[in-house]
């Protein structure tokens, strides 16, 4: 190095590319407005973001279909809690690192869907300021009724009671879940049809199995049956 | 002091028979920019010049592996995340490497690649802040950091696509991967790491040939191989200080042997601040190499092998370790056929590096000392658990 002072005036040249490139480069500018995602061009409104629930994912809003925040609870079509999926077998609120999930149980049994009748939970609570959205939940839970939200607009003035979603205000639609992220929920939709096909399958099978049992127990009756009576004769 | 008041200041003059000896000691920290954190340095000054530190540490403790001994082995996944967390990629994967020793689950080879990919993304992401934030203890507020930052968000965005988390990823699993990546993130990946030698280029000519830079640094913290390999220091604060050593080379966890990288390393006995800055940028060239590789080899299949669904392992003691970006991460693990572990120790690389901060900053002057700490690379989060 000859010039004294001439890697900083080299470095300064950098940051003169960097700082009048920011004009025409979008990859250049070191503070843009977090809802911009490369690939896309940037807002019209910039710092606007969804006001509405489930009102998200153009990419230009802060929220990507891959992002997780809090857990909620799924339905299927129809009234809420007739075809609400949990079953409250209790596994995610042991299994909650934080633990932030309260259960209790139903007293009684509820039918829905044309499936065996099962519990429900009277009470479900997620105490989101204790929730570290690490989807532990989603991943034991063997009825896929919990899964993650990405509602983010949480904030409240309530400190005691603001953060601490209720059973309904955790219940959302399996249509919801389809618009917030609709890979997963469509991945999910998949596996849980070819589990319901392969459970079918295997009932069928151990119907069938049964069935040919029973057949084959009937005729070896009848056989033996034929064979007392020719001994008889 | 004989009682404190309101206005009392964070610094005495020591008396000795009486006299006033001239030193001062100052408490830096715990609430300085210097100290990346909850971090306080009880400092002994004679003019300007260090003659006595202690570092006090705990303030962030968290209680990590008491947490995770009245856990399931699962449940204190996310927990590591928390340790360095802007390497939870890193810790994942330590993590899940100790208890897969437990029960002995096959990786699949797709979940291999991608645990290679994230890892090596993930020392792009520490190496990239860590030269940012130590050019800001450096005077260089601001800049080059935002640049560093900048690079760094089209990574955290990848790690959102995949995990559905920027930086609490909590991605891996005892036998592969949570979930395979969506669709085209190969394709994402592959042009962030095609574009990163351009900005890498770049920030050298920034920072690397800078005067200010090199007379800030050269000679400034040196640590010797000796007292280096003896206080049990890795990661490129070792390999700055002369010893070639890297446990993607000596283990090969993982399949880090099927990838050609080089292991930088400065050739002299002694390392200073300026080398250990060098060493990191280096390692961010092999990474974006290991990167390549792995994005041009990976094919599809599974990324969950065939993990227990209750994970119950025999009464074992097992140490899974690999190369985070700090150092030696490693997980020491003693099962005893519960379902929750019976021990559960850290071995947290910013904590041990830590130990040298002394040796280092005696005889220095009290602004180096924060360029030290700098160098050394610590995040509290693992420091103090």
């Amino acid at each position: 190095m000859s010039l004294l002072g001439g890697g900083i005036l080299k470095g300064m040249a950098v940051t003169l590319r960097n700082f009048v490139g920011s004009y025409f480069d979008r990859d250049r500018l070191t503070t843009n407005d977090y809802a911009w995602r490369a690939g896309d061009s940037l807002p019209q409104h910039a710092g606007e973001y969804p006001k509405e629930e489930g009102e998200q994912l153009r990419d230009t809003t802060t929220v990507s279909q891959y992002s997780r925040n809090f857990p909620m609870l799924l339905h299927d079509e129809g009234e809420a809690m007739d075809t609400i999926r949990c079953v409250a077998c209790q596994i995610c609120e042991r299994e909650c690192p934080p633990q932030c999930i309260y259960i209790e149980k139903s007293t009684e049994k509820m039918e829905r869907g044309g499936n065996k009748a099962q519990f429900y939970p009277a009470k479900f609570d997620i105490d989101v300021s204790v929730c570290m959205s690490c989807q532990i939940c989603v991943e034991v839970c063997p009825f896929d009724a919990i899964v993650m939200n990405s509602q983010f607009e949480l904030s409240t003035s309530n400190r005691f009671g603001g953060l601490l979603l209720r059973r309904d205000d955790l219940l959302k639609s399996n249509g919801y879940y389809h618009k917030i992220h609709p890979e997963e929920a469509a991945a999910r939709d998949r596996r849980m049809a070819e589990e319901k096909a392969a459970k079918e399958a295997k009932k069928k099978a151990a119907a069938e199995a049964a069935r040919k049992k029973a057949e084959e127990k009937a005729k070896a009756e009848a056989e033996a049956d034929d064979k007392k009576q020719e001994d008889t004769q | 002091m004989s009682s404190a008041t309101a206005t009392a200041p964070n610094y005495e003059l020591i008396q000795q028979d009486g006299l006033d000896t001239g030193l001062l000691e100052v408490s830096m920290g715990p609430h300085h920019p210097s100290t990346h954190g909850v971090f306080r340095m009880d400092v002994k000054l004679d003019g300007e010049t260090v003659v006595d530190l202690s570092p006090v540490f705990g303030y962030l403790h968290r209680n990590h592996e008491k947490l995770a001994e009245n856990m399931s082995y699962l449940g204190s996944m996310p927990f590591t995340d928390r340790l360095d967390y802007f390497n939870s990629m890193t810790n994942n994967w330590a993590y899940a490497l100790a208890a897969e020793k437990l029960v002995e689950i096959e990786v699949p080879e797709r979940a291999e690649y991608l645990r290679v990919i994230m890892a090596e993304l993930t020392r792009l992401v520490n190496h990239l802040s860590l030269v940012g934030f130590f050019v800001n203890d450096l005077g260089a507020l601001g800049t080059p950091l935002l640049y560093a930052f900048r690079e760094r968000e089209k990574i955290l965005d990848l790690f959102e696509q995949a995990s559905g988390a920027r930086m609490m990823c909590n991605y891996f699993r005892f036998g592969g991967l949570r979930n395979d990546v969506p669709e085209g993130w190969l394709d994402r990946a592959r042009e962030v790491v095609d574009r990163f030698p351009v900005f890498l280029d770049e920030y050298e000519k920034l920072l690397c040939e800078n005067e200010i830079i090199l007379s800030r640094t050269q000679g400034v913290g040196n640590l010797s191989r000796d007292l280096a390999i003896s206080a049990g220091i890795t990661g490129p604060m070792l390999r700055a200080s002369g010893e070639r050593y890297d446990l993607r080379k000596v283990d090969r966890y993982g399949i880090y042997d099927r990838f050609q990288f080089r292991v930088p390393y400065s050739d002299g006995d002694v390392g200073d601040c300026y080398d250990r800055f060098i060493v990191r940028m280096l390692e961010m060239r092999e990474s974006i190499g290991i990167l390549k590789q792995a994005l041009d080899g990976i094919e599809h299949g599974p990324v969950l092998g065939n993990a227990p669904k209750v994970f119950k392992p025999k009464p074992a003691e097992v140490y899974g370790r690999v190369e985070a970006p700090k150092g030696e991460l490693g997980f020491y693990l003693i099962a005893d056929g519960t379902p929750k572990p019976y021990r559960y120790r850290v071995r947290p690389p910013s904590l041990i590096n830590l130990t040298v901060l002394r040796d280092m900053c005696l005889g220095q002057k009290v602004a180096d000392a924060v360029i030290i700490l700098g160098s050394i690379d610590i995040v509290l989060g693992e420091v103090d658990r």
